[in-house]
């Protein structure tokens, strides 16, 4: 054994070592230092470069969005407020008006009524896979779950207009198509994010502390109610808000059963639409330039405004659970 | 294995327990005196924590862990399947080397088990919770505070936190797995002195790898080995005459 890079053995009693290594270490040849510095030299130098050019592209897409996104309001002559709160969509009008309020509401609507049907789902699946049936949810339930994840949105859109909407059609007064048919969907859609987070968040629970439980008398659903769910809380929580922003930024399978209609809705099951959709809908009928296309990117500028806002949302949480 | 002591609150009876295949605890059959301490000793592995944890059914959560034998606590044999093991567990409280204290306040730490037993008066609750801190001395300490997060206490505090947790629900057996082996020199002395204290009330079954600890703490010392049951007497006996050799040898510090 004659390794001149190991350093000596910490224990002086160590009798192998003692005799060989006794002094100092033996000194390293310069050459093999220097080589080592480039080394590692190279390697902080490609991963500095990635992080540049990462933070460049964020950036130039912040501020392109931006600034198309604010021309309206600076030079073209929209106020904030009537994008916000107006009523009216009508960006090719001899009088063109630009009320998002309709967009707004109907993207709320649908990513909250998502996740609410999708929390509780999401969270009793991730129970299950943690806390019941370990086996079972580990070779059914879980690769089922983000087997979803993988299904292309144009595919739930084509589900959800031939079995969602007809269903709602025939249940409830209306079309059919609306918030509550677009919920539907996106539901499913968030549920792999939603289980997937809660089911981490649950497996990474101290043992102890539903052994502790346990130790008290606790029936498992007392454990569950009173320990696991309030510790992972936080977690969880992230989840849901992670599936909100999901749902909220998806286009293609909501326009397809909202139905599109720039208003706001007075049921669940009529035609409503949302921020994505009115973008996708409309952007290729507009020039660059144009108050039309530069109101279309004022749209986008809120769903990255929006995206901020969860992202910013999902720090806090974290920060809860780390200080729980 | 000499005689025990007459009032014998619980006892085992060839308790065996198997992980699948594997036999970690051999035909045990051993009684606990009432109101005494009880140290189990033994190189790890040899299945100290799997015989303490069948006492009150714990292994029930350990995927294809299986028990066989009796364990008898106030006429009732626990291994039975019908047994209620909430009820049990009311009975039996339970320590671990890491603390666990729940991620809430001191106060809603010790209520807990109360409030699972269906205790909702507020009076009745605040005297269980200083009742139970004042018994494991940590009442002084944390009164002006009970409110805050019990994860800010000292990790000897928190274990004193969740042994009052156990003694909130009024058990009248302790089972403590290494309690103290996490802790610096000063908290082990205060669990120690806590565990000479609640032996006035409670059954308490130790296991603890420090054989001092075990010297100081215990009346009555098992040895395990392997998952056998080598050797059960007096503390001062097991420690200063052992009739077995293994015995012997792991006291001493020749093996283990
Ligand atoms: N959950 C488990 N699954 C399978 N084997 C286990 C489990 N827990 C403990 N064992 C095995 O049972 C034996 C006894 O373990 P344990 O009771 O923890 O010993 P000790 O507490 O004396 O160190 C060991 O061989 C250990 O590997
Ligand atoms: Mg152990």
């Amino acid at each position: 054994m004659n390794l001149p890079e190991t350093r000596p053995s910490a224990d002086p009693a160590t009798p192998r070592n003692a005799p060989a290594t006794a002094g100092a270490p033996a000194p390293k040849p310069a050459g093999k230092a220097a080589k080592h510095r480039l080394e590692e030299w190279r390697g902080q130098a490609f991963v500095y470069l990635c992080v540049l050019l990462l933070v460049v592209i964020i950036f130039s897409i912040v501020v392109f969005i931006a600034s198309r996104g604010l021309t309206p309001f600076v030079s073209q002559g929209v106020s904030v407020k009537e994008m916000l709160f107006g009523l009216e969509w009508a960006p090719e009008a001899d009088h063109p008006m630009f009320g998002a309020l309709p967009f707004l509401f109907g993207s709320f609507s649908t990513s909250l009524l998502a996740a609410i049907i999708a929390a509780p789902l999401g969270i009793c699946a991730a129970l299950f896979m943690t806390e019941m049936m370990p086996k079972l949810g580990k070779t059914i339930l879980q690769p089922a779950i983000e087997l979803l994840a993988g299904i292309p949105s144009v595919v739930y859109g084509f589900v959800g207009l031939s079995v969602i909407v007809p269903f709602l059609r025939h249940t409830f007064p209306g079309q059919g198509v609306g918030i509550m048919a677009g919920a539907i969907v996106l539901s499913v859609m968030i549920l792999p994010t939603i289980t997937t987070i809660a089911t981490d968040a649950l497996r990474s629970l101290p043992a102890g502390l539903k052994e502790g439980s346990y130790a008290l008398g606790a029936t498992r659903w007392q454990t569950i109610a009173r320990i696991i769910l309030p510790t992972t809380l936080p977690a969880l929580l992230t989840g849901v808000v992670l599936g909100i922003a999901r749902a909220f930024g998806e286009a293609l399978a909501v326009q397809m059963v909202i139905g599109n209609a720039p208003h706001i809705p007075h049921s669940l099951f009529e035609s409503a639409t949302t921020l994505t959709s009115i973008i996708t809908l409309s952007m290729g009928n507009t020039t660059t330039g144009s108050l039309h296309n530069n109101a279309l990117w004022s749209l986008a500028l809120i769903l990255l405004l929006m995206t901020f806002l969860f992202v910013f949302i999902v720090r806090m949480l974290e920060r809860r659970s780390k200080h729980a | 294995m000499s005689t025990v002591a007459t009032r014998a609150a619980f006892y085992t009876k060839d308790l065996s327990v198997y992980y699948g295949e594997k036999q970690a605890v051999k035909k045990i059959g051993m009684e606990f005196p009432d109101r005494e301490v009880v140290a189990l000793i033994g190189p790890s592995g040899c299945g100290k924590s799997t015989f303490l944890r069948s006492l009150n059914r714990m292994n029930d959560l350990i995927p294809g862990a299986r028990i066989e034998g009796e364990v008898w606590i106030n006429d009732q044999n626990i291994c039975d399947p019908r047994t209620d093991v909430v009820q049990l567990r009311q009975q039996i409280g339970m320590v671990w080397q890491r603390p666990n204290p729940f991620h809430k306040s001191i106060y809603e730490n010790i209520a807990f088990g109360a409030r699972y037993h269906g205790i909702k008066d507020k009076k009745a609750l605040d005297a269980i919770v200083e009742q139970a801190l004042r018994k494991t001395a940590l009442w002084d300490e944390v009164k002006d505070r009970l409110n805050q997060s019990a994860l800010a206490l000292s990790g000897g505090q928190q274990q004193r936190l969740c042994i009052a947790r156990s003694v909130a629900v009024r058990p009248s057996i302790l089972l403590m797995d290494e309690p103290a082996s996490a802790l610096d020199p000063v908290s082990t002395a205060k669990i120690e002195e806590l565990i000479a204290e609640l032996k006035k009330e409670y059954t308490i079954v130790i296991v603890t790898h420090n054989m001092h600890q075990a010297a100081r703490v215990s009346d009555r010392t098992a040895f395990f080995f392997l998952g056998d049951l080598v050797e059960y007497d007096d503390t001062r006996t097991i420690f200063t005459n052992p009739s077995r050799k293994s015995t012997d040898d792991y006291i001493s510090g020749r093996f283990g």
